[in-house]
């Protein structure tokens, strides 16, 4: 019987691999022609508009583009196999190094704002559930459908205009005063890190002072959507009939809460919060471009700007690849974490 | 019918009209209509949400009546003016009203989220229901295919696709159409799959009632609520998304009075006045916020169970 389990567990893990990597390759089909359908001429993006014939052939059979389309297809996805994600059209950097330079940014951004969005709205949350229908949970529901409904970027621009331009608690665009720019050594990418490391409390100061603002105003839509979730996932538990059993038991209202209830949602409450992380992308993309943060989202509004279609593929190919690897290790803490899957 | 009726009329009476058994299929759908509109009457905010949209339409409809002033006419000697009683929400950078510019924008906005339900819902809806009632091959294809779609947050792909297409208010709606179906075949075709193999379903079937009949005919109407549940609330984030491109520079293009749009080009002046970007981004919110509502309250009537 065990051995029977055994085998189907890797036939399932067989078959979920082989439905990402499906994806995968969708993925990488799907940008590849997204940019042969884009309206931008590459070659003479490369060579220059005086650039003669000759030179112009020759950049056109370079990059393989006098050949059939499955064959490019094919060279595309072998330069991917060898990591070489090609050149951005107006700077000539490759376009990976420039984000993996971009990126720490954003993952600090982004997870400063996770943790500000899930700290506030995981207890709303259950706040939310113990009183339920009473005024709490009514005001809880009007501070998250706000959240759901307001524009990011407002939000963001209003936040500047209160606390950076009128009472001046926060800095205002970049990720330090200007001044202290490049002052610290980049070890990890990750300012706040980076500058503790160096032992340097001025350039960390200055950096918090800059990331608060967009970090909450990126945490409040999370902080919605999770408040909500939890709320719901709260409510199913406390209408079990375990959680009676402990209340006549006598056990008080803080230990049912938290200790039973509660206890019996963190697998899935994980599993969401793993997915919110990557929606905190699609948030940067404005936020980063009302704060000057110098992130992912800023380089691909840049480049969507400039109509850098080599950036712009790179670009969507790696979200995508970041959401398909969220969503998979959200599935796998869900099998680790939740003991009814455990055989 | 008549004879019944005759045989007890004072008994009958004394029965309110919801609590007696329903002898026809009018009868069966006017109680229901009765309930549900009784459920969502009974929800003070969704009501709220309700009237904002029926106020947004009669302010789109009634725009030119509406405005104090030309959406467009600029006058430089009034550039950048406060809220007075002449101007009540403020004067752009060129000296337009911005009562009259956020009084025309409401059309704009009706007609991106319009445009893409209209889109977004048939096409998913079939899509969807198909796959499902099919299975097999034609269901995996589309199911790989949502997924890849599904694999983006929303902004991003619609980005994407506007890079492609190009910026415009015709082409964000394009964009944003082609994002938004995957999310709507997904919950026709989980639909689909739950009814597939009833009884009812069979019967028809056995009847000789072709494919097509019976998505359309058994299907398809039994998707259709929670389909419209989900295509209201994602109005809200129809209108989230087509401020952000406008926002950014992608969406609708000036001088179209588009509220994120104006936001947008508010913010240079932001810091000496606020009345710029304020205003439009209140109009989006309230819009949304109401959306949210009316589809929160939709679904307490429409889809109960999935609250």
């Amino acid at each position: 019987m065990g051995r029977f389990f055994k085998r189907n567990k890797l036939k399932r893990a067989a078959q979920s691999l082989a439905s990402v990597l499906v994806t995968l390759l969708l993925l990488v089909t799907l940008t590849f022609f997204l940019g042969q359908v884009m309206p931008v001429d590459v070659v003479s993006r490369l060579v220059g508009p005086d650039a003669d014939q000759a030179t112009y052939q020759a950049t056109y059979e370079r990059l393989g583009l006098d050949q059939p389309i499955i064959v490019q297809f094919g060279i595309y996805i072998s330069r991917m196999v060898q990591g070489d994600f090609g050149t951005a059209l107006l700077t000539g950097h490759q376009v990976l190094d420039d984000i993996i330079r971009v990126f720490p940014a954003t993952v600090e951004l982004g997870t400063l704002a996770l943790l500000i969005g899930a700290g506030i709205g995981v207890p709303l949350g259950v706040l939310a559930a113990v009183q339920r229908n009473r005024s709490a949970d009514h005001i809880i529901r009007i501070v998250t459908l706000l959240g759901h409904s307001v524009p990011i970027f407002w939000i963001g621009l209003m936040g500047l205009l209160l606390f950076y331009s009128y009472l001046g608690w926060v800095g205002g665009g970049g990720r330090v005063e200007i001044y202290y720019e490049g002052l610290v050594e980049t070890r990890t990418g990750l300012l706040l890190v980076d500058s503790l490391l160096a032992g340097d409390t001025e350039v960390f100061w200055s950096a918090v002072r800059h990331i608060i603002l967009p970090a909450t105003v990126l945490g409040y839509a999370s902080m919605a959507s999770l408040c909500r979730l939890t709320r719901s996932f709260m409510i199913d538990q406390l209408s079990q009939e375990y959680i009676t059993a402990a209340r006549v038991k006598g056990v008080s209202e803080w230990n049912v809460v938290w200790h039973h209830a509660f206890r019996n949602i963190r697998v899935q409450l994980l599993t969401v919060i793993a997915l919110t992380y990557g929606s905190m992308l699609e948030g940067a993309v404005l936020i980063e471009t009302i704060f000057a943060w110098p992130g992912f989202g800023q380089y691909l509004t840049n480049n969507l700007l400039l109509g850098d279609m080599n950036a712009i593929m790179v670009c969507v190919l790696l979200v995508g690849v970041i959401f398909i690897t969220l969503n998979m290790l959200a599935d796998l803490l869900y099998k680790i974490f939740d003991p009814r899957t455990v055989q | 019918m008549s004879a019944q009726a005759s045989q007890g009329p004072a008994k009958r009476k004394k029965v309110a009209f919801l609590d007696r058994e329903a002898t026809s299929v009018t009868e069966a759908f006017l109680q229901r209509l009765l309930v549900g509109i009784h459920t969502f009457l009974s929800n003070g905010l969704a009501v709220a949400g309700l009237t904002i949209i029926l106020l947004l339409i009669a302010v789109a409809a009634f725009a030119p009546w509406m405005a104090t002033h030309d959406p467009n006419l600029q006058n430089l000697s009034m550039a950048l003016k406060p809220p007075s009683s002449a101007n009540w929400f403020g004067t752009d950078e060129y000296g337009r009203d911005i009562f009259s510019r956020i009084v025309y924008g409401s059309r704009v906005t009706l007609y991106i989220v319009t445009l893409v339900t209209i889109t977004v819902g048939p096409i998913g809806l079939i899509v969807g229901t198909v796959s499902g009632y099919f299975g097999g091959m034609v269901d995996m294809i589309v199911m790989r295919i949502t997924d890849l779609f599904l694999a983006f947050p929303g902004l991003i792909l619609t980005l994407t696709f506007v890079a492609i297409l190009g910026p415009g208010l015709e082409q964000a709606v394009l964009a944003i159409a082609l994002t938004g179906w995957p999310a709507i075949a997904r919950l026709a075709r989980a639909e689909t799959m739950t009814i597939r193999s009833s009884d009812y379903i069979a019967a028809a079937r056995l009847q000789g009632a072709s494919s097509l009949r019976i998505i359309f005919g058994s299907i398809i109407p039994v998707c259709l609520s929670s389909v419209i549940v989900r295509l209201t609330l994602g109005m809200a984030s129809v209108i989230l998304t087509a401020a952000g491109l406008g926002f950014l520079g992608l969406g609708a293009q000036p001088p179209t009075p588009e509220w994120g749009a104006m936001t947008s080009a508010g913010r240079e002046y932001m810091l000496d006045s606020w009345w710029l970007v304020t205003a439009p981004g209140v109009a989006i919110m309230v819009v949304s916020l109401a959306f949210n509502l009316f589809g929160d309250g939709l679904r307490d009537v429409l889809d109960p169970k999935s609250k």
